[in-house]
This record gives C-alpha cells, structure tokens and sequence, in this order.
C-alpha cells in the first residue's frame, strides 16, 4: 500500500498546460474562454454523450484519450455521460451503418433540448474512406442535423478539444 | 502431438480414402497455404467432419462469386501448417452443407455468407440471420458481383425489432437488453442477459450494427487504396489489418517488400500491441474501480503514442504499412529514442506490476471471474490472450513465421486458470515480450530499401496474408481482377473468432461483472461486422 501512494506522489500532477509540449499556446487561452462559456451557458458542466454510430473504433481511442492524465477535459468543465438524456452534446462518430440508422435517430431524438451535435473523424464529418453505399449512410449530417464537424483519421486529442471548444467559445 | 502431424500432413490423401474427390493446386497460388479443391460440394460436409476429427483448427471462410458459380473457401490450421478447401457450387441455387457441427468458428461466418451471398448452408445449427438486420432483405446478396454497391436502401432504416432471441422462461427468470448504444465510449452491439438474482444464466450477442459494407467497397480498388481501408477495419489494428493485407497482394504480386521493410513493420506491429494492451491492462482496472492503475497505464500509453507521433507521423501508425513496403522509415534519432523509451516503459512497468500483484481488492474481483477453460477455449479456437490465457499457445509469429519473425525469435506466454486475472496477466507479460522483441528488430534492423515499386498483378491472382496482431491471429485474403484492381477482399479479424467465447466466460458470474467479463476479452466490434 505503501508503494501506491508513493507512486502517486512521486508521479505527481501531469495535466498539461497545452503549451509546454504543442507549442500551441492558443490552446489553454482556449481552455479557459471554454470555460467561461461553460460557466456561462451550461452552469459550469458541459455533458457529452458520445455515440459510436459505426467508426473503425479510432475515434473513439482518441476521445478516450481526452480523459488520461494528460488532456484531462473535465478540468474545462466537460465531462461524459452514460445517457443521451443527461446529454448538452452528442459527439458522434461515423460513417453511421444503415445498422446503426434508427439507433442514432432515437438517441438524437432522446437528447433533451437544447442539444448541439459535433460530428467526429473523417467519417463522420464527409464519410470518408467508407463513403455512402448499401450498408453506410455516409456522414453524420446525412442522418441527424448536426453543428459541427471534427476532421482526422482520427483526430488528434488536441484537435478534439479545439473542435469542442470552437462550438461554444465563439 | 506427432501423431496428429503425421495424420494431418497428407490431409487430401485421407481424402481419398473417404471417397471425397480433391485436387491440390502445384503451386499453390495461396502461400502458406496449401490449396485442395473438393470436386463435389456435397462432400464439403463430410471434409470438414474429417479435419475436425484430425485436429484442424477452422481458421476462417469466404465465398466468392464468379459468376454461374460461387466459390467458398475455408483455410484451416494444424501444427502451423495452412490448409485451404475450396469448392464451387451453382450461383442459381447455392447450397453446401455446413461446417458449423462440427466448428463452433463456423457459425457466424457462415451465417455471414448466408446473409450476403445467399447461400443456404444444409445442417446448420443456428441458420437465423446475423450480420443483415434491415437494411436489405432476405433476397438480396450484397456480395453478389450483380448487386449494386449503393444498393437500393430504404429512405430510413427501421430499427431491428424482430430478431428472434433466444428466450429462458422460470421463477425468478428475467432480461436485461444492453445496446447497440452503450453507457460509454465503446462501440455499438447488442448483449440480451437472463438472469436470475444477480447471476447470469445466459447470453446472447447481436452484433453487425457496424456493418459498413468494408468488402462490397473493397471491390474496384487500388493495392493503395485497399491499404488504407485493411488500415480501418479495426482501428485499434490499423497496422495489423495493413499488414497482413500487404502480405496478401504482395504475394499475389509475387513481391516481396525488402528486409528493411519487413523489420519496420514488426516494429509498427510490436508498438501497435504494446500501445493497446497498455489500454488494456488500464480498462480491466478501471472496470472494477481500481482508478490507481487506469491513470498509470493510460499514462504511459500516452507517452507511447506520442512516440508514434514524433517518429512515424501518426499517434496510432495509420497508412505506414503499404503494398511493397512501408512509407516511413526509422530514422537514427527514433531509433535511439524508441531504445529509450524501451527502457523507461520497463522501469515502470516493474514497478507498477508490484503495486497491482499485492492489491487485494483487485484480486478479489479479477481471480476466478470470467472463467474459460482450457477444453472450450480450445473449441472456440480461440485466439490471442483470450486463447493464451486458457493454455492454447497459438501464435502465428511462432508457428508460421512471417519476416521478420523468420529471423527474431518471439516467446509465447501461456497461463492456465482461463480467468480475468489470467487474461490481465498474459497482456502484462506479452507487452514485455513485445518490448524485447522491439529492441532486437532494432538491433537487426537491415539496411536498404522500405519500399518497391508496385507490380500490377496479373488479372485473378490472388494471395493469402496471416499475421499476428495484438489481439490474435488475422487472416487476409485477396483476389486481383483487371487493371490491377481489388475483386475482392475478405478480413477475419480474431474478434470473429473469441466474440462467440464470451458468451461461456460471462455465465455464472454476476451481471455487474459483465463489463470487466467483455474487456477482458475486448473484441472488436468493427472488426467482427465489417
């Protein structure tokens, strides 16, 4: 036990400041407009629920990675939820299968009002390598409205946390 | 043991004796494999009773249309040796009798040819539908060279509510439908519990939600494009799919991409499984509260990917694997950067193990839950850690070496007691292994060429590639039409093959386990739908 918690210790805290390894001092600035957005329109806690609608899976190892050590999103007030109904945003990624249509409609339609829909990857934002046929309705806007889009195959954490923050600090 | 090789070897004489005409193709277009042709499709049943009855292990099946006639392959597996059986039957009325009584790895995939070539298998335990839900009907065959890539979908898709599950009845008797959306961020499919109290007394997987149609759009592709697809099949396997897609065209090619090559590839595919059984390792903790070890492991899986980053362009090895070789080469900076951090990960690893080995709580909750047994792992054929962790040493970088595990030997750790904890522990040595076959690729690492020109390969060619990725054996197979352009393209992603596994290791044990049950397994859902 002894050994846990000098590990803890001597780990210490790791959450970024954007700047120190990206070189991209825009981002924490970002951080912290979010925040205040959040504050603002969202009492303090912006909820995500994220819906897998038929992506390789590689969205969805990124936007994990929102939560390590690292990234840690919810120190800007954002954080995930299990239920469409506890939801302000979707974060969907895609192609959405024609398997997954009527599954992504109800959660939409689940979404309390007002909600906001980001579409993630390639896929999700144009349908990217898997494109519109037989078994894919190709991208997101093709089957609910959405507010934005996040391209990358995946996208970078980095990128994530800028497309979120760009929905709701402008 | 040498009496199962020296039974299985001369498989098509055995043939003979039964009276089951088969032809072996010299040379075999499909290396590894060897490739025997079964003159008459009702005999397609009785072959696979026999090789179920000599050992073979049923590796993966797909069909092909050619036109008046259809063609099904399945390739087995003995003692590293690859077997495939092939046989034609009418395109008009496509029927075979089926390998599923005698392969538990037979069901899904046939049903899956079922669904998208219409073909009846006779004798089939469980004929209900799998991967079609509603988005094209009874009669259609999306695979069919005939049938429309766009196909002809409804405006929207109804939900698929008339699946007809499996039903347990009794006192106390209840069900628990989880899906495809989950409470987290994993991918869609359905699970339908019965449960008593708080114990499980079956499930049932519904999967196919991610079904993308990634065959149909293989068709008509470049080698290059058809890369970058193999790279999303799975994107947590996006160099394993890559590459055993490469080995396939390139073979069909009759190329093989350089030494230099070869060895950047083992390294893509070593720091792909140290990256997702860091994950791993970090998920099977978190599912049972163990926060400690999720943040530690998601952090040094952090720091990996940034790695690939700086050293290959993308954090998870996107497009780097490509037909004739690869696009990146290691430079010396990475070469002694990925030497560092070799070592680093293995400090801490060390380090972290201790911690985690003395943890009771976590004992408590991963010893003994989630238990396949040596006898069903070997049934299912299971693969990867879930096999490795229930005593089947399958590897194919050990049994069938591919370069550059032709020239680095791979150790292979086997546990025993088949449960979480067993699962966890072979992730842990795995990595470690992992982390010493990185640094001898690196040692090793020829000079020269990374990549060769591309060879159009002649029209029909086709060329069979297997490959150890990090969640098990992939099997990749692919056919050459004109112009150098893909006709067709079929994956077998391990996931196929263990998802049926965890539907035996979640009984008995209680349902708020589940999920810790599922990521111990981890399959990939876009893997298995396709």
């Amino acid at each position: 036990m002894l050994n846990l918690y000098r590990k803890i210790l001597t780990t210490g805290v790791l959450t970024e400041k954007f700047d120190r390894h990206y070189r991209e001092p825009e981002i924490e600035a970002l951080g912290i407009e979010l925040k205040t957005a959040i504050d603002r329109r969202f009492a303090g806690s912006l909820a995500i629920r994220q819906v897998d609608a038929g992506s390789c899976n590689g969205c969805e190892l990124e936007i994990h990675a929102l939560n390590n050590v690292y990234y840690d999103i919810e120190r800007f007030g954002v954080h995930f939820v299990a239920s469409p109904r506890h939801a302000d945003l979707l974060l969907v990624t895609g192609p959405v299968s024609r398997n997954m249509e009527a599954a992504l409609r109800r959660t939409y339609e689940a979404t309390a009002n007002p909600k906001w829909v980001i579409a993630v990857g390639d896929c999700g934002a144009c349908g990217g390598e898997f494109g519109e046929s037989y078994a894919s309705c190709g991208r997101v806007a093709n089957v609910i409205p959405v507010d934005a889009v996040i391209v990358g195959c995946p996208p970078t954490p980095l990128a994530l946390m800028r497309g979120i923050l760009n929905v709701f600090a402008r | 043991m040498n009496d199962a090789i020296e039974q299985s070897l001369p498989f098509h004489v055995d043939l003979e004796a039964n009276r089951i005409l088969a032809i072996e193709a010299v040379p075999s277009p499909l290396l590894p494999a060897r490739l025997l042709d079964i003159v008459v499709p009702a005999d397609w049943g009785r072959a696979g009773e026999m090789a179920q009855a000599a050992g073979w292990r049923w590796v993966a099946g797909w069909a092909e249309d050619e036109g008046e006639h259809l063609s099904v392959s399945v390739c087995l597996e003995l003692q590293g040796d690859y077997l495939v059986l092939r046989t034609h039957i009418d395109s008009q009325q496509p029927s075979l009798p089926s390998h599923a009584p005698y392969f538990f790895s037979a069901n899904r995939p046939e049903r899956h040819m079922q669904d998208l070539f219409g073909i009846e298998f006779t004798g089939h335990p469980d004929p209900r539908r799998w991967t079609r839900h509603q988005a094209w009907d009874e009669h259609a065959a999306p695979l069919r060279k005939s049938y429309p890539a766009a196909g002809v979908p409804p405006a929207q898709t109804p939900p698929d509510n008339s699946y007809p599950f499996f039903k347990a009845q009794g006192q106390g008797v209840y069900e628990i439908p989880v899906g495809p959306v989950h409470a987290g961020i994993i991918e869609p499919g359905h699970f339908r519990f019965q449960a008593v109290g708080e114990t499980v007394l079956h499930l049932e997987e519904r999967l196919g939600y991610v079904h993308k149609g990634i065959e149909k759009i293989a068709e008509g592709r470049t080698a290059e494009g058809l890369a970058r697809l193999a790279g999303r099949v799975s994107g947590d396997t996006t160099a394993g799919h890559a590459f055993a897609a490469c080995l396939a065209m390139e073979r069909a090619a009759g190329l093989a991409a350089p030494a230099r090559a070869a060895f950047v590839r083992g390294i893509l595919a070593e720091r792909e499984r140290v990256a997702n059984h860091l994950w791993d390792m970090a998920a099977i903790c978190n599912d049972v509260a163990f926060t400690f070890a999720y943040y530690q492991f998601g952090r040094l899986r952090e720091l990996w990917l940034r790695d690939n980053q700086a050293w290959f362009g993308h954090r998870l090895l996107m497009d780097i694997v490509v037909p004739g070789g690869v696009s990146v080469d290691v430079s010396d900076a990475a070469l002694q950067g990925m030497r560092a951090s070799i070592k680093y990960l293995r400090k801490e690893l060390s380090e972290l193990i201790t911690i985690i080995d003395a943890n009771s709580s976590l004992e408590d909750r991963l010893v003994a839950a989630g238990y396949l047994t040596p006898a069903q792992a070997q049934s299912f054929g299971a693969l990867g850690f879930v096999g490795r962790a229930s005593g089947q040493s399958f590897d194919v970088r050990r049994a069938a070496p591919y370069p550059p595990y032709d020239q680095v030997e791979v150790k292979v750790p086997v546990e025993q007691q088949g449960d979480i904890a067993a699962r966890f522990w072979v992730r842990y040595k795995e990595t470690r292994v992992a982390l010493g076959v990185l640094e001898r690729l690196l040692a090793a690492l020829p000079a020269g060429e990374t990549r060769l020109p591309w060879q159009t390969p002649q029209p029909g060619a086709e060329g069979l590639g297997l490959v150890e990725g990090w969640r098990g054996e992939i099997l990749s197979f692919v056919r050459f039409g004109e112009d150098g352009r893909v006709s067709r393209y079929y994956p077998r992603d391990p996931s196929i093959v263990n998802w049926p596994a965890l539907e035996k290791i979640a009984l008995g044990n209680i349902v708020p386990d589940f999920p810790v049950c599922n990521k111990s397994v981890n399959g990939s859902y876009s893997g298995n739908d396709l």
